[in-house]
């Protein structure tokens, strides 16, 4: 073939598509994984369309599948073919390499914009083909594509919902010698990528708390010098500030019918817990007691509370019926167990566990009663849930700068997130 | 001997001090018997302390106005007795001349922001509370907490946890 025929743009194209992207800066560092991951090959995609694609599907899903520590994804060098179609499997070259299951597939031009990628998930051993689907998403969303692929993977090969198509949501903070501290909320994916921000101030930001359809934030702001409790649509960027009062306006969580937050509030002198009622805008106080109650968070079925509370003399978490009007200490272990958050399933509590002074994550299997310590780091805050339960997402500390890290509820998995997230803290992990 | 206002609250936080003592919150660690002694060096029953020249004691005053942090101990919302002569002058100083201050509650990083933000404004309450019994109208005071937020010292060490533990009071308009 005469390279001459070929037009000089098409030449660059074709010697752009062999530059890969480099995610080095983004990897998110699995420091631990299960003992036996899958072993599972994410071949690239074929792209049947002309030029070049903005995103690597199959290297976004190597990705998502690996940060889980449930997989081992094979790197693309070791790969002896690159089939996109059941034909071009050479299902004997696979088990050569030892790979259990094979990802393979393609994506198509759509007639006015966007992709449809059709992945096929093949069984290794067997020789067969364990699931296919097809995807269609619009131009700027083939991370989407990505993220739900490796959410059907993992969900097949797992038994457990994936979590890759969630969001999370941060506060940064910009700090220079001699200037004033910038606060800014920020919302990424799951991966850390497509990272916007949803909010700047030069006044503290914290607290961010996802709706349950993952539309909205609520979060505190102490914009004007006072603290007060703000909601707002992420893609918008539409604020509706919540009636604040003298004193804290704080810690919001959003009711799991996405209809209520509660929120704590001092303006009769004392933190208590209340609920404020999104639609008619009243608040129902829920605590009522002269020690610090803070820190409200949902169960699923929204029948309860818990919260964080001084009354013992150390904080502690305890929950609060709803219904009932019962109160219940739910922490005994260590000197100062606080921000709890419930799985789905409502068994078990995640926790920032204090003893002596030292802060981990800790969570609390409440059918057993027993509580494990996840992390080993200092200072370890805010943990929240991915939707799936499997991992939880918390802020560490790493030299003078904070970072978010990732641990599964188990203490199996442990990975740090990426560095593009910069000095951060407070994770909110989206509803889904 | 005249006495002026701020002479005279000074002596009025004095004595109250052994009244108020620790009400701030729950703490015992505070002795009140070596405030009433008198740090300022004029103790409440000491009359030749009354007769000290005015000069010198408004230039002791003056001193005391320039601290406006006030340190806590872990955990803790008691205001320390070291910090007591100082909040007099304020006290002294707010009553005489009106006017709005406002008290920033800080914590040191250890343990949750949330948590610490409500410690914050435990700390903040407890001096407003203290500059109240002294005879400043509360309405003159405004607490605000910024937890952890905003602290000193970013290193992660005992020094700087004790320095971002405390309460500002900043003067307003």
């Amino acid at each position: 073939m005469n390279i001459n025929i070929l037009p000089i743009n098409l030449v660059l194209l074709m010697l752009l598509c062999l530059v890969r992207p480099v995610w080095a800066e983004l990897t998110i560092e699995i420091t631990q994984g299960v003992d036996n991951p899958t072993r599972i090959a994410v071949v690239p995609f074929e792209w049947q369309g002309i030029g070049g694609l903005p995103e690597d599907i199959a290297s976004i899903v190597a990705a998502n599948l690996s940060r889980s520590g449930q997989f081992i994804a094979l790197d693309e060098g070791n790969m002896m073919s690159l089939p996109s179609e059941q034909s071009q499997i050479f299902f004997r070259d696979w088990r050569v390499l030892s790979q259990e299951f094979l990802l393979i597939g393609r994506i198509l031009p759509q007639l006015k914009s966007g992709y449809k990628a059709h992945y096929e998930l093949h069984d290794v051993f067997k020789g067969t083909l364990v699931v296919e689907g097809d995807i269609k998403v619009g131009k700027d969303q083939l991370r989407d594509a990505a993220h739900l692929i490796s959410d059907k993977i993992y969900e097949r090969l797992t038994g457990v919902k994936g979590a890759f198509s969630t969001r999370i949501a941060y506060v940064a903070v910009d700090r220079t010698e001699g200037k004033e501290d910038q606060f800014h909320l920020k919302v990424a994916d799951a991966d850390g990528h497509r990272e916007i921000t949803v909010r700047d101030s030069m006044e503290p930001l914290l607290s961010p708390h996802w709706s349950p359809d993952a539309s909205k934030l609520a979060y505190v702001s102490f914009e004007g010098g006072r603290p007060a409790v703000y909601i707002q649509d992420v893609r918008t960027g539409k604020r509706d500030k919540v009636p604040s009062f003298k004193g804290m306006n704080s810690a919001p969580a959003w009711s799991p019918d996405g209809k209520k937050l509660a929120l704590v509030l001092s303006k009769d002198g004392n933190p208590e817990v209340y609920i404020f009622d999104i639609a008619s805008r009243q608040f129902t106080r829920v605590t009522r007691h002269f020690s610090i109650d803070t820190e409200p968070s949902w169960s699923a079925d929204g029948k309860s509370l818990i919260f964080t509370s001084g009354r013992g003399g150390k904080p502690q978490i305890y929950r609060k019926n709803l219904v009932t009007g019962q109160v219940e200490r739910l922490t005994f272990d260590g000197d100062y167990n606080a921000r709890g958050r419930l799985s789905e399933d409502g068994r078990y509590l995640v926790m920032v566990h204090g003893q002596q002074g030292v802060f981990h994550i800790a969570v609390q299997d409440l059918k057993r009663d027993r509580l494990r310590v996840l992390t080993q780091t200092q200072l370890d805050e805010s943990p929240s849930i991915a939707p799936n339960g499997t991992m939880l997402i918390y802020a560490t500390n790493e030299g003078d700068k904070g970072i978010l890290a990732f641990v599964s509820l188990d203490g199996r998995v442990k990975s740090r997130g990426p560095a593009k997230f910069g000095d951060v803290r407070e994770p909110a992990w989206s509803w889904r | 001997m005249e006495l002026t206002n701020s002479f005279k609250n000074a002596l009025v936080a004095l004595l109250l001090t052994a009244v108020v003592g620790c009400a701030s919150t729950g703490g015992s660690d505070t002795d009140s018997s070596d405030v009433a002694s008198g740090e300022n060096g004029y103790g409440a029953g000491d009359r030749a302390a009354l007769e000290v020249d005015e000069n010198a004691a408004s230039l002791a005053t003056q001193n005391l106005l320039k601290v406006t942090t006030f340190y806590f101990d872990l955990d803790q919302a008691t205001i320390k007795p070291t910090s007591r002569s100082a909040l007099q002058a304020h006290a002294a100083y707010l009553v005489e001349n009106g006017g709005s201050a406002v008290l920033e509650g800080h914590a040191d990083e250890r343990g949750t922001r949330e948590y610490n933000l409500a410690l914050g404004e435990r700390r903040a309450q407890a001096i407003a509370r203290y500059l109240i019994v002294l005879g400043v109208p509360s309405e003159q005071l405004e607490t605000v907490s910024y937890g952890e937020e905003r602290a000193i010292r970013r290193s992660h060490d005992e020094t700087a946890w004790a320095l971002n533990r405390r309460v500002q009071l900043n003067y307003g308009q």
